[in-house]
């Protein structure tokens, strides 16, 4: 008699080949083994941690990523020393996917060297984890003695999750960017709305979205307390993939790897059962802000009112790509930053700065009063390169506005898109691209 | 440890990891001391000077969100908590503190009937809460979860089967 599978979400689907299963249920508890297994900053603790497992070698060394960017360059000599004893440990495991000090930020420098690909799982000591979703594939924060037993054993327990379906139709309108849809789910839905959850993004919304665009929802998923986000993968995807297999020497000919890419991504059923779906058109979103102190606290920027900031904040593996500078050049060209207000740019990779520079962008942002910082995560939790002080307040492009996030508890964190950073740069309050642009 | 039993510390909805545990201190605070002086630094100044072994924290929903980093389990754990009871529990944070043989019990309502200060109880052995509002029941943890925790955490847990 022949097995009929039953009809089955992203998240089934991923996380059966993951386990080496034919399929998986809701609520299931699987031993999976991820493909990519990712650790920053926090390797050096992590090696402490693995040490008590008296092994020699990591069992699977060609999984492991490792990539400095939290505190980058060290700030202190206590930094300095983490970073030290990641090098040594990465020289002693042969560790091959490391890159060093300013290279770039975790999920933007995995996407850059195609190290993830669609339908694997990657498994992170990272909550923005889920980001790489953007490319369809499976990604999970997880703690670091998660990432030591990984190491050592090459698998970990996994809960197959529900999913919640999140349809984008139509366009989003001059000015307003997928970190408004971001938000604007975030508002909906609330900071636990996702808890536990896989969210699946589709629609001809999506499909029309840059790519650097579609990185910005699963990782803003993971402020909704999602386990995983997942945007179905099309040909922009796979000709992305495939060029950088080649350029990094993983495949010889551009053909070859996109069709393993095309061979590997998964795709719900379409019958699949999911939590709730929601639809949204998005010729009716707008520019939202979330204000202090929590993610889902937010309002249309509309709604608020004159807010002054001593500091602009445009980076983070949220939104320190290329098309952001792009749109805070386009806002700033010609302008000056207001008095009193700091304008900070961390692009978040190399590659990033590198366009920035051949584009001219850097030239423009710098002479319109910006600092740009060392390709990182900067100042995004507080740990160095312009953090706030006590009652300042902050507009930022990054994905968290809890209170102390920046460093101090005294200090109020706004969070936009890119173009509103910008604009309230100009402005040196919070204000609206289109207003300042005229 | 079948039964527990310790003061209830009690906090509101969607508390996240950086006020449980700084950010500004991940790269750089170690040893069970350090990371044990920063819990709740940012939530609750008082805490760390009251807490008192086997204390219980009961919290609402989303307890733990935010960030993966594990101190946010173990500056909290170092301080001799016993168990968490709450709404619901950030996913990582939910982990980390299982991994580290601290409980995270999912019980919404023993989390809106417990009040601050008041002794609760809770047994392992039948899936009960114990406080001044009465007796709850909250579902059993998983297997795979039950191994862990039953080997004293993750770590421990990983030895055991290298060892076998």
């Amino acid at each position: 008699m022949q097995h009929r599978k039953t009809i089955q979400t992203f998240a089934q689907k991923a996380l059966a080949r993951a386990a080496g299963l034919d399929e998986v249920q809701v609520g299931q508890v699987i031993d999976a083994r991820p493909d990519i297994v990712l650790s920053h900053d926090n390797t050096a603790a992590i090696r402490k941690i693995w040490l008590e497992f008296e092994q020699e070698r990591v069992l699977i060394p060609e999984r492991l990523a490792i990539t400095l960017d939290h505190a980058v360059p060290a700030p202190t000599t206590r930094h300095a020393q983490n970073h030290a004893e990641i090098r040594n440990f990465v020289r002693e495991q042969g560790i091959a996917h490391f890159w060093d000090v300013g290279r770039g930020i975790c999920h933007q420098v995995l996407s850059e060297e195609a190290i993830v690909l669609p339908g694997q799982l990657i498994l992170g000591a990272d909550s923005h984890t889920p980001h790489i979703g953007w490319m369809g594939a499976f990604g999970a924060g997880i703690g670091r003695s998660e990432v030591a037993a990984l190491w050592a054993t090459g698998e970990l327990w996994l809960r197959v999750p529900h999913t919640i379906r999140i349809e984008l139709s139509g366009d989003l309108p001059p000015g307003v960017t997928a970190k408004d849809f971001a938000l604007r789910i975030l508002g909906d839905i609330g900071a636990d709305g996702g808890l536990y959850m896989m969210i699946e993004f589709a629609g001809d919304g999506m499909r029309s979205m840059s790519l650097e665009s579609r990185m910005v929802l699963p990782n803003m998923m993971a402020e909704a307390g999602a386990k995983s986000a997942y945007v179905e993968p099309d040909a922009a995807v796979f000709d992305y993939l495939a060029q950088r297999l080649v350029k990094r020497g993983a495949y010889s000919c551009v053909d070859d790897a996109r069709a393993v890419l095309e061979d590997q991504a998964l795709y719900p059923d379409e019958d699949a059962e999911y939590t709730s779906v929601h639809h949204y058109d998005a010729t009716e979103l707008e520019p939202y802000i979330a204000c202090p102190h929590s993610v889902d606290n937010v309002v249309p920027l509309s709604a608020v009112g004159t807010v002054p900031v001593q500091q602009a904040f445009l980076g983070t593996c949220t939104n320190g790509r290329i098309e952001d500078l792009a749109a805070a050049v386009e806002v700033i060209q010609g302008k000056r930053i207001a008095d009193g207000t700091r304008f900070l740019v961390i692009p978040a990779s190399s590659e990033v700065l590198q366009e920035a520079m051949r584009l001219g962008y850097i030239q423009t942002l710098t002479e319109a009063g910006a600092i740009i910082g060392v390709p990182g995560c900067g100042p995004c939790m507080g740990n160095h390169m312009g953090i706030p002080a006590p009652g300042e307040t902050i507009i930022s492009s990054a994905n968290r506005n809890f209170r102390g996030r920046m460093g101090t508890p005294e200090s109020d964190i706004y969070l936009a898109s890119p173009a509103v950073v910008a604009a309230s740069a100009v402005a040196g309050y919070i204000s609206d691209p289109r207003e300042v642009a005229t | 440890m079948m039964v527990l039993q310790g003061r209830a510390w009690k906090y509101g909805d969607n508390v996240n990891t950086d006020v449980i545990f700084p950010g500004k201190y991940t790269y750089t605070a170690s040893g069970r001391e350090e990371i044990a002086s920063h819990a709740l630094e940012d939530l609750d100044p008082s805490f760390v000077a009251h807490v008192q072994p086997g204390d219980i924290i009961v919290a609402g929903k989303n307890w733990g969100c935010g960030s993966s980093r594990e101190q946010a389990a173990t500056c909290l754990a170092y301080n001799g908590v016993s168990a968490m009871i709450a709404e619901s529990f950030g996913r990582i944070f939910y982990r980390n503190a299982l991994n580290n043989g601290l409980l995270a019990i999912v019980s919404p309502q023993a989390a809106l009937a417990i009040n601050a200060g008041e002794i609760v109880g809770v047994d392992l052995h039948n899936h009960t809460i114990t406080c001044q509002a009465g007796e709850f029941s909250f579902p059993p943890l998983s297997e795979s979860i039950l191994r862990i925790v039953d080997a004293g955490g993750l770590v421990p847990y990983v030895k055991q089967r290298l060892s076998a």
